[in-house]
C-alpha cells in the first residue's frame, strides 16, 4: 500500500521504469524496498487457501530483497474461477502481483469449466504446498484397518462431497477403484461433511492433513472412526510412496494391494493419479504472471528458498501445512508439470465417468 | 472450573489485553456502521496484524470486533432505513420509522441496550454449553436444519401486512433469487440467463442494500426533507432503557433464538434477526403498531443479533466449523495463531476458551457504551436536509455492493433490485419475506437435498423434526391469533384511482414466475425439482393477483400503491433513477472515483443547489473517503472504460 498514497510517484517511478529497461541489463536482483506485494487468493478470507496464504505472506517479505509489505488480498467467486482470470487478465509481471491458487482451480481447469479463462501452464510456479489427506471410515463397519477393505464391498455407504466436478472427485474415484458401493452426498464442504460423519450420517470420510489431525485424530483415539489409507505422495520416480505425515498408514495404492493382492492398474487409476497429483500432491502453488522477468522470477525463488530452510519456518510449517516438503523454483515447476499435463485419455475417462455416474453436464468452451 | 473462570477474567483484564480488546471494539464499532460491511470486512482487516501477536491479545482483538459489529450496524438501520450489516436488517422496519417520527434516541437506547443483554446472554450460554453442547449439536442433522429453514420462512405469514397472498409471492421471489447459479447437487447453472455473474448466486449484501436502502434513500429524496420529520431528536435515552426493562420477556428470548441460530453451523446468523422479529410479532396482542415504529421492533432483532455471537461460538470452538460468516474468519485467525479449534482445544485449553467469553461478554458492555456515548452526534445526521446525505448513502452503498464480489454484476444487480423493491414498495408487496425467502432458499434447498439422500423419507419421523414441525405450527397459529399487522408504507388502498401501473407491476411477476418455469423445465431432476415447485406455485398465485388488481380500484386490499398519497408536485420517482443510472454511467466511462465526483457535483449542484464552495469541499471529501476506505481495506473500485485504456494514477485507478 506504501506506494497507493503517493500516486504521482507511480507514473516517476514508471518512467524510471523505462529507463531501467532501456538500460543493459545487469544481474542486479529485483529490489522491492517500499514496495507493497499483492498476494492474491482467489479465495473468500479465512479458507483454507487465505490461511495457507497469510502463512507464507510474512516470511516473504521478510526474505524479499529491500523488505516490501505483502497483503493478501482476497478475490473469492466462482470456486476460485473469478479471482484467477481477473489476476490473469489484470497482473502484470512486474513481482508486485502473485497470485496463490489451490487444487480447486486446476479442477475446473483441467475438466474445461467453460468460465475458465486463465491458462495455468504460462504462469510461472514459484512455490508449491503439498497436502495430503486421509480416508477413514465408521468402525461399526467392522473394518480395523486396509487389510479389511474387502468386508466393506456390498456394503451402502453414504459419503458427503461437495460435488461430483470438485476436488471431492479423487476420493469418490478411488472408491469405485475399490469397488466399494459408496453414494456421494453433495453440496457439503469438507467441514460439514465430517459432521455429518460424527452424526451418524455419512460412513466414510476424508479429511485433508492438517483437518484430518485437528479433528479426526481424537475421533480415532476415542474409537469413533478408523483411518484406511492416506492418498499418499509421488516420489522423484512418480511412484506412490507413503504420507510423510501419516508413516504409519498404507497409501491408496498400498492399501489396494493388502486388500486385494494385487496392484491397482487401468485408466481409472491413472485418472486417480493424475487427478490426486492435481488436487493433492501439488496442491497449492503460488504464482508470478505470465512474461515476468527471470531476475524477479529468480529473486523470488532465492527467498522462498531461504524460506522454507529456516528452522523457525520448519517448526511452524509443521503444525500448520504437515510434514511435507515445500517444492521450490525448479522442483515447483516439475510439480506443477505433472499436475497440469494430464494424459488425455485419463481426462477423457474421468468427463466420461462423470457424466456417466452422475449426469455431468460438461459445456463446450 | 471456577478457578479457570477467575484466572480468564484475571488474564482478560491484565496488560495490554484489554487495550487491543478496545481496539476490536472501535473497529468493529466502524465496519457494523458502515453499511455493507460487517464483521467479515473487520476480521480480514485485522487477520494481517495478529501474526506474531500473544494469543490472548490477538484474541482480545478478534472477539472485540465479533462482538460489538452487531451493536454499531444498528446506526444506519434506525437513522437512515439502510441495514448496516446483515445482521441488523429486521431492525429497519421498526427502527426507522421511530426515527423518522423524532424519536431516535428511543429507538437507539433501546437497540444498545438490548444489544448489550443479548450479547452478555450470548456468553452465560456459551459458558455453560461449551462444555456440553458436542452432542446438542450432533442432534440437529440435515433433517433437523430443514425444518429450522421451514420454522424461518412461516414467519412470513406474519411479515405479509396487508396481503398474504403477496407476502407468499414475495417470498417466492426470493427464494428464486436465492437459488439462482450453479445447483449445489449438479452444478447446473438455474436461472442465470446466461449471465456468468450470477452462476455464483446474488450476494446477500447486494440484494439487502437494494431492496431496502435504494427505495428509501428514493423516497426521502423525493420527500424532500430531513429524515426526522420532528426536527428534535427527542430526549428518550432512559425511555429505550425501560423500554427494555420493561419488554424483558422478548429480550430474553429472542436472545435465545439468537443463540440457537448462531450455533447451527450453515444456518447463518443473517437470518436470527428475522426469526427473532416474526416471534416478537407473532407473540403480541397488539400487533397494530409493528413496521409503524413499535419499540418491541426494535428490541427483538438486536437482542437476538448480538446473541448470535455467543452461540456462533459453539460449534466454531467445539468442531471447528463456524456458525457465522465472521466466525468463520475467527476461525481462520485461531489458526493462524496455532490454536487448533475442535475437541481438543475445550479439554486442553478450557482457559483460552473463558478468555474468548471474558471478552465477548466485556466488548458487549463496553461497545453499547460507546454507542451511547456518540449516539447524540450520529443521531444529528437525521436531521439534515436530505438531499446532501443522499449522495454520500449512494456512494457507501454502492462502494459496499461492489465488495461483495468486485464485479460490475454487483453494482447492477444492485439497481436492478433497487428498482424492483422501489416497485415492490410503491404497490404494497412486502419486501421483508423477499429477504426472508433469499437468506433461507440454498440452506432450504441442500438441506432437504441431504435429509431425503441420508435418511430416505424417514427423515419426516425423527423426533427432532417432529418437535420443531410443533413448534412451527404453534408459531403460526399464535401469529394468526390476533389479527394482522399493516408492515408496510400506509395503506393507500381506499384512495388509489389509477390501477394500470401496479396491473404491469403483476404482470411482470407472471413472466418473471413464467420465466422461471420455462428456465427450470429443462434442467436434470435434482437441480429442478425444489425451485419449479416454487416458480409453479407462485405463478399460479402472480395470476390470481394479477386478476384481482385487473379488476380495479376498491377490487381487494391487494389493490396498493402509494402514489395516491404523495403530496401533489412531488418529485417523479424515474427522476431519481434517472440519477442513478447518470452515477452508472460515469462510473462505467470513468471508473467509480471520478464518476462518483461528477456525480457528487452535478447532484449537489442541481439538487441541494449547493453553493459552489460547499459543493467542493463535500465532493473533495466523498473522494477522500472513498481513498481511504480502499487504502484501509485493501479494496478496488468498480473500473470503467478509461482505466482500460489509459494507465491511471491510484486511487482512480
Amino acid at each position: 500500500m506504501g506506494n497507493r498514497e503517493l500516486g504521482s510517484l507511480r507514473v516517476i517511478a514508471a518512467g524510471l521504469a523505462l529507463l531501467v529497461v532501456l538500460l543493459p541489463r545487469g544481474v542486479e536482483a529485483a529490489d522491492f524496498k517500499g514496495k507493497t506485494i499483492e498476494f492474491v487468493v482467489p479465495f473468500p478470507t479465512a479458507g483454507g487457501s487465505d490461511v495457507w496464504a497469510r502463512f507464507f505472506a510474512p516470511f516473504l517479505a521478510e526474505h524479499l530483497p529491500g523488505k516490501p509489505t505483502v497483503v493478501v488480498k482476497n478475490v473469492p467467486g466462482g470456486g476460485s474461477i473469478t479471482g484467477t482470470n481477473q489476476f490473469v487478465q489484470r497482473a502484470r509481471p512486474d513481482g508486485l502481483s502473485i497470485l496463490g491458487t489451490s487444487g480447486s482451480t486446476q479442477m475446473p481447469y483441467l475438466l474445461d469449466d467453460p468460465r475458465v479463462r486463465y491458462e495455468l501452464k504460462d504462469l510461472i510456479p514459484i512455490l508449491v504446498s503439498p497436502t495430503g489427506g486421509v480416508v477413514y471410515v465408521n468402525p461399526s463397519l467392522g473394518a480395523k484397518d486396509a487389510r479389511d477393505i474387502g468386508k466393506l464391498r456390498g456394503k451402502k455407504m453414504k459419503y458427503g462431497s461437495q460435488g461430483a466436478t470438485s476436488l471431492d472427485l479423487v476420493p469418490v474415484l478411488a472408491f469405485e477403484i475399490l469397488g466399494l458401493d459408496v453414494d456421494p452426498v453433495f453440496g457439503l464442504a469438507r467441514g460439514p461433511a465430517r459432521l455429518a460423519y460424527e452424526r451418524g450420517e455419512s460412513l466414510i470420510d476424508y479429511q485433508t492433513s492438517s483437518a484430518y489431525i485437528r479433528n479426526v485424530v481424537p475421533l480415532v483415539k476415542a474409537g469413533k472412526a478408523v483411518p484406511l489409507f492416506s492418498w499418499g505422495v509421488l516420489n522423484d520416480k512418480g511412484e506412490f510412496v507413503r504420507d510423510p505425515t501419516f508413516p504409519d498408514l498404507p497409501h491408496f495404492a498400498e492399501a489396494y494391494e493388502i486388500a486385494y493382492g494385487k496392484k491397482p492398474s487401468g485408466t481409472a487409476f491413472e485418472a486417480f493419479k493424475a487427478f490426486v497429483v492435481a488436487g493433492f500432491a501439488a496442491q497449492k502453488p503460488i504464482f508470478l504472471p505470465k512474461g515476468t522477468p527471470k531476475d524477479i522470477v529468480d529473486t523470488y525463488v532465492q527467498a522462498l528458498d531461504r524460506v522454507v530452510k529456516m528452522p523457525a519456518f520448519k517448526q511452524k510449517a509443521g503444525d500448520e501445512l504437515g510434514d511435507y516438503e515445500q517444492a521450490v523454483g525448479p522442483a515447483a515447476q516439475q510439480a506443477m508439470k505433472v499436475a497440469l499435463n494430464i494424459d488425455p485419455a485419463a481426462r477423457g475417462w474421468v468427463k466420461e465417468w462423470l457424466a456417466r455416474r452422475f449426469e455431468v453436464k460438461f459445456d463446450k468452451k | 472450573m471456577l478457578d479457570v473462570i477467575g484466572s480468564a477474567l484475571v488474564n482478560v483484564l491484565s496488560g495490554t489485553h484489554l487495550l487491543y480488546m478496545l481496539l476490536g471494539v472501535a473497529v468493529g464499532l466502524i465496519v457494523g456502521i458502515l453499511p455493507g460491511l460487517g464483521g467479515i470486512a473487520g476480521m480480514s482487516l485485522l487477520l494481517p496484524f495478529i501474526y506474531g501477536m500473544d494469543t490472548i491479545s490477538a484474541l482480545a482483538l478478534l472477539i472485540g470486533l465479533l462482538a460489538v459489529v452487531p451493536t454499531g450496524d444498528t446506526f444506519t438501520s434506525i437513522l437512515m432505513g439502510i441495514p448496516g450489516s446483515a445482521a441488523s436488517q429486521a431492525t429497519i422496519l421498526d427502527g426507522f420509522p421511530m426515527a423518522k417520527r423524532g424519536e431516535a434516541a428511543r429507538a437507539l437506547s433501546a437497540a444498545f441496550f438490548s444489544s448489550m443483554i443479548g450479547g452478555i446472554f450470548g456468553a452465560l450460554v456459551l459458558t455453560v454449553f461449551v462444555l456440553v453442547a458436542r452432542p446438542v449439536i450432533l442432534a440437529f442433522s440435515s433433517a433437523e436444519l430443514f425444518m429450522l429453514t421451514l420454522l424461518g420462512l412461516a414467519m412470513v405469514g406474519v411479515l405479509s401486512g396487508s396481503s398474504f397472498v403477496k407476502g407468499l409471492l414475495s417470498c417466492a421471489f426470493g427464494l428464486l433469487l436465492g437459488l439462482v447459479g450453479a445447483a449445489p447437487t449438479t452444478g447446473e447453472w438455474r436461472l442465470a440467463l446466461g449471465i456468468e455473474y450470477l452462476v455464483d448466486g446474488l450476494p446477500l449484501v447486494v440484494v439487502a442494500l437494494g431492496i431496502f436502502a435504494i427505495p428509501e434513500i428514493i423516497d426521502l429524496l423525493r420527500r424532500n426533507t430531513a429524515i426526522a420529520e420532528v426536527a428534535a431528536l427527542g430526549r428518550g435515552w432512559l425511555q429505550g432503557i425501560r423500554d427494555t426493562l420493561r419488554e424483558w420477556g422478548i429480550v430474553m428470548r429472542c436472545s435465545g433464538i439468537g443463540c440457537l441460530i448462531g450455533a447451527m453451523p450453515g444456518l447463518g446468523g443473517s437470518v436470527a434477526d428475522w426469526m427473532a422479529y416474526g416471534h416478537a410479532v407473532q407473540v403480541a396482542k397488539d400487533k397494530s403498531r409493528f413496521g409503524r415504529g413499535d419499540v418491541r421492533g426494535v428490541l427483538a432483532p438486536e437482542s437476538a443479533n448480538n446473541a448470535v455471537a455467543g452461540g456462533a461460538l459453539i460449534p466454531t470452538l467445539l468442531f471447528g466449523i463456524p456458525g457465522s460468516g465472521s466466525t468463520a474468519i475467527f476461525l481462520g485467525g485461531l489458526v493462524l495463531l496455532g490454536i487448533q479449534p475442535g475437541i481438543m482445544l475445550v479439554e486442553t485449553q478450557l482457559d483460552l476458551v473463558y478468555t474468548i467469553i471474558w471478552t465477548l461478554a466485556i466488548a458487549n458492555v463496553v461497545g453499547a457504551g460507546l454507542c451511547f456515548g456518540i449516539s447524540p452526534f450520529v443521531a444529528r445526521l437525521t436531521t439534515l436536509p436530505y438531499t446532501y446525505v443522499a449522495p454520500f448513502m449512494l456512494m457507501i452503498i454502492f462502494f459496499a455492493a461492489y465488495q461483495a464480489t468486485s464485479d460490475w454484476g454487483d453494482i447492477l444487480a444492485l439497481l436492478a433490485i433497487g428498482v424492483l423493491g422501489l416497485y415492490m414498495r410503491r404497490f404494497g408487496w412486502p419486501r421483508p419475506p423477499l429477504i426472508i425467502g433469499f437468506v433461507l432458499a440454498e440452506g432450504a434447498e441442500s438441506y432437504l437435498y441431504q435429509a431425503i439422500q441420508f435418511h430416505g423419507w424417514a427423515w419426516l419421523a425423527r423426533p427432532g423434526v417432529l418437535i420443531i414441525a410443533a413448534i412451527t405450527i404453534a408459531s403460526m397459529w399464535a401469529g394468526s391469533r390476533y389479527g394482522r399487522t399493516p408492515i408496510d408504507e400506509g395503506g393507500a388502498s381506499g384512495r388509489v384511482r389509477d390501477t394500470r401501473s401496479q396491473f404491469l407491476f403483476a404482470l411482470f411477476m407472471v413472466a418473471v414466475f413464467a420465466y422461471a418455469v420455462f428456465d427450470l423445465a429443462r434442467w436434470s431432476f435434482l437441480a429442478k425439482a425444489f425451485p419449479l415447485g416454487i416458480a409453479l406455485i407462485a405463478l399460479a398465485g402472480a395470476l390470481f393477483v394479477a386478476a384481482v388488481v385487473f379488476r380495479g380500484p376498491g377490487a381487494s386490499l391487494m389493490v396498493f400503491d402509494t402514489e395516491a398519497e404523495m403530496a401533489p408536485g412531488t418529485a417523479s420517482l424515474v427522476r431519481y433513477l434517472l440519477w442513478l443510472a447518470g452515477l452508472l454511467a460515469a462510473s462505467g466511462l470513468a471508473g467509480f472515483v471520478i464518476g462518483l465526483a461528477l456525480f457528487f457535483a452535478a447532484f449537489l449542484h442541481f439538487e441541494a443547489r449547493s453553493p459552489l464552495a460547499r459543493n467542493a469541499l463535500l465532493t473533495a471529501s466523498a473522494v477522500a473517503f472513498l481513498a481511504a476506505m480502499s487504502y484501509i481495506f485493501v479494496l478496488d473500485f468498480p473500473r470503467g472504460l478509461l482505466q482500460q485504456v489509459v494507465e491511471m494514477p491510484w486511487p482512480f485507478r
